[in-house]
């Protein structure tokens, strides 16, 4: 039977020849992430079941990345049930405050293989499906079924393929392509599907720009975001990781597949506008927007990249004065790279402020939130009212080199008028 | 069920619900106290014990914290019923059990302040300020299943020995 990727390792992961779209499944889980902010709850109701011992200590991995180092005693708290539970558990998978964000962690350090159903106490765990695993957002207690018996439930979604043809101009970036499809098919338009991306957009990316779209498939209420993997894949995955894997793909006329075609050759820098994500409209419309904080990182856009992108922009230039502007790299091992190859030195002299490896102000409940009547242009994938602090206060979205040229001239800018 | 009823518009995401500088807290009434806060501050001091949250389509949407549900049935609200849910959130409501009733084109119909009834057994809900009546979907026999039992904690607690060897 012909089917889609999703349907494929759904199929592997619960012992069946063939699944469709629509069947209710019970699934192996090969990873299990959780991390500071939403692990507690997981462990508090993992220890309401009544079982003493996890199903496999070492498919679990744990994170800290929300609120490194802690910036409060709630939050220590958290943490040291954390430590806890991993030194009770005997998990070796910890990844304590020095790390960086786990959706950048999990695949760098070789957690995430083509072909395994991965599960996260966070949302934007489809990101993994950049590799070609099937990747999803789940909540506590359901975390704390897989912590007890090592399986979850699944609903079989059907699959959305974006067939992405064209080539970017210069200054125009995976996330500009992101947001314009999520623009275009709004904030629940893939509800319950899995996101693939394809076409030879996608083929030409890199792996980094792969997680841009699979991390903001969730945006769009995707279940999960999928690229095929290939040879760019296999390359990545050298020296990071020695587990087995397999790589399936979607058959062109699997039954539950939606193919939706864009080209991209036309498309111009996009930005998210406050308060939806799928509020976007293209960079020359709201092209010298005031902004009092601009945002480099997260796990859409804190990658080396990307901060490579905007140092380039930034090199020899001052921030505007009237701006503050956050640099945090998306892990330890992106920082430390920044740093060897100058780009925090770039950012520092320019008068950017760089901070640890964590989420920042991405989710408005660690460092460097905006007040009342603020606006913040934040390179992260999410601009929900009080997203970043208070709640009277504005996100836009955007790339890096948005957010870089923004910060030099203190006001929304197109970096292609650089 | 009867309650009287919030009302609340379309895309009502994780962050409104629940701002994430709360979630360091996980007490069900902390919690609880902070809800909505994003577009109503004074909402948990207005609720009352049974009432109703009523929306358009994708509530839920964003985070995966189940703080969101937590928050909301810490508030005493007994259901929530929008045009349509988004999916992480719809998961962790049926787990910690929290009745979410899908009914299409409700939103539009349906006053903040009139009082609803709603029928799981024969699928319907009714206004009772208007005599209207809506019809919902009826939750997939698996999740009924998890709810009826109290949710998945409680199901898992029950079931653990079959789940494992499944
Ligand atoms: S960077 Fe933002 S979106 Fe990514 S995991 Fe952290 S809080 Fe969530």
């Amino acid at each position: 039977m012909a089917m889609t990727m999703a349907e494929k390792i759904l199929a592997k992961a619960s012992g069946n020849k063939e699944l469709q779209a629509g069947e209710i499944i019970m699934a192996n889980i090969d990873v299990a992430m959780t991390h500071d902010l939403t692990g507690p709850l997981s462990v508090e109701s993992f220890e309401k079941i009544g079982t003493k011992k996890v199903w496999d200590p070492e498919k679990i991995v744990i994170v800290f990345d929300h609120q490194v180092p802690a910036d409060s005693i709630d939050a220590a708290n958290n943490h040291m049930i954390m430590r806890k539970f991993v030194e009770k558990q005997g998990i070796q998978n910890f990844y304590d405050m020095r790390e960086g964000v786990c959706h950048q962690v999990l695949p760098e350090k070789g957690h995430v293989v083509p072909g395994e159903v991965v599960v996260g106490t966070d949302s934007h765990t489809c990101t993994h499906g950049a590799l070609g695993a099937f990747a999803t957002g789940i909540g506590s207690t359901d975390m704390a079924m897989v912590f007890a018996t090592g399986k979850l439930w699944f609903k079989v979604p059907e699959t959305i393929k974006f067939d992405i043809t064209g080539k970017l101009q210069d200054n125009v970036f995976a996330k500009d392509v992101i947001l314009n499809i999520i623009g275009k098919i709004g904030a629940d338009g893939a509800t319950y599907k899995a996101c693939e991306f394809g076409g030879e957009t996608t083929r030409n990316m890199t792996i980094s720009d792969r997680m841009v779209l699979c991390n903001m498939a969730i945006e769009m209420g995707g279940k999960t975001g999928l690229v095929e993997p290939d040879q760019k894949t296999i390359h990545y995955l050298k020296g990071r990781s020695n587990k087995p894997y397999k790589i399936m793909k979607t058959d062109n006329n699997a039954q539950s597949l939606e193919t939706i075609h864009i080209n991209i050759n036309e498309l111009e820098p996009q930005i998210a506008c406050p308060h939806n994500v799928d509020n976007v409209k293209p960079v020359s419309e709201v092209e010298g927007t005031h902004i009092d904080q601009v945002f480099l990182g997260s796990c859409t856009n804190g990658r080396l990249s990307d901060l490579r992108t905007a140092a380039k922009i930034i090199k020899g230039k001052d921030i505007s004065k009237n701006v503050r502007m956050l640099v945090i790299p998306a892990s330890r091992e992106v920082y430390s790279k920044a740093m060897d190859e100058g780009l925090l030195k770039t950012f520092v002299d320019s008068g950017a402020l760089v901070c640890n490896p964590c989420c920042g102000p991405c989710l408005g409940g660690h460092i460097g939130l905006i007040g009342p009547g603020e606006v913040s242009l934040s390179t992260s994938n999410r601009n929900f009212k009080g997203r970043q602090g208070s709640s009277d206060a504005e996100v836009y979205l955007s790339s890096a080199a948005v957010a870089a040229s923004s910060a030099v001239k203190g006001k929304i800018t197109d970096p292609r008028s650089n | 069920m009867k309650g009287k009823v919030w009302k609340f518009g379309d895309d009502i995401d994780t962050d409104i619900i629940i701002p994430g500088r709360y979630l360091v807290l996980r007490d069900e009434k902390e919690l609880a106290a902070c809800v909505m806060e994003g577009c109503d501050p004074e909402f948990s001091k207005k609720v009352n014990k049974g009432d109703i949250i009523v929306a358009g389509k994708n509530f839920g949407c964003g985070s995966s914290r189940e703080h969101a549900p937590i928050a909301i049935k810490g508030a005493g609200i007994s259901a929530v019923v929008a045009e349509s849910f988004a999916r992480i959130f719809y998961r962790n409501s049926i787990n910690i059990g929290l009745p979410l009733i899908e009914a299409k084109k409700i939103s539009g119909h349906i006053s903040g302040g009139d009082m609803v009834e709603i029928n799981m057994d024969k699928g319907i809900l009714k206004d009772l300020d208007t005599d209207e009546e809506f019809e919902i979907k009826p939750l997939p026999d698996f999740m009924l299943r998890i709810m009826k039992e109290g949710g998945l904690i409680n199901y898992l607690k029950n079931h653990l020995k079959e789940i494992k060897e499944e």
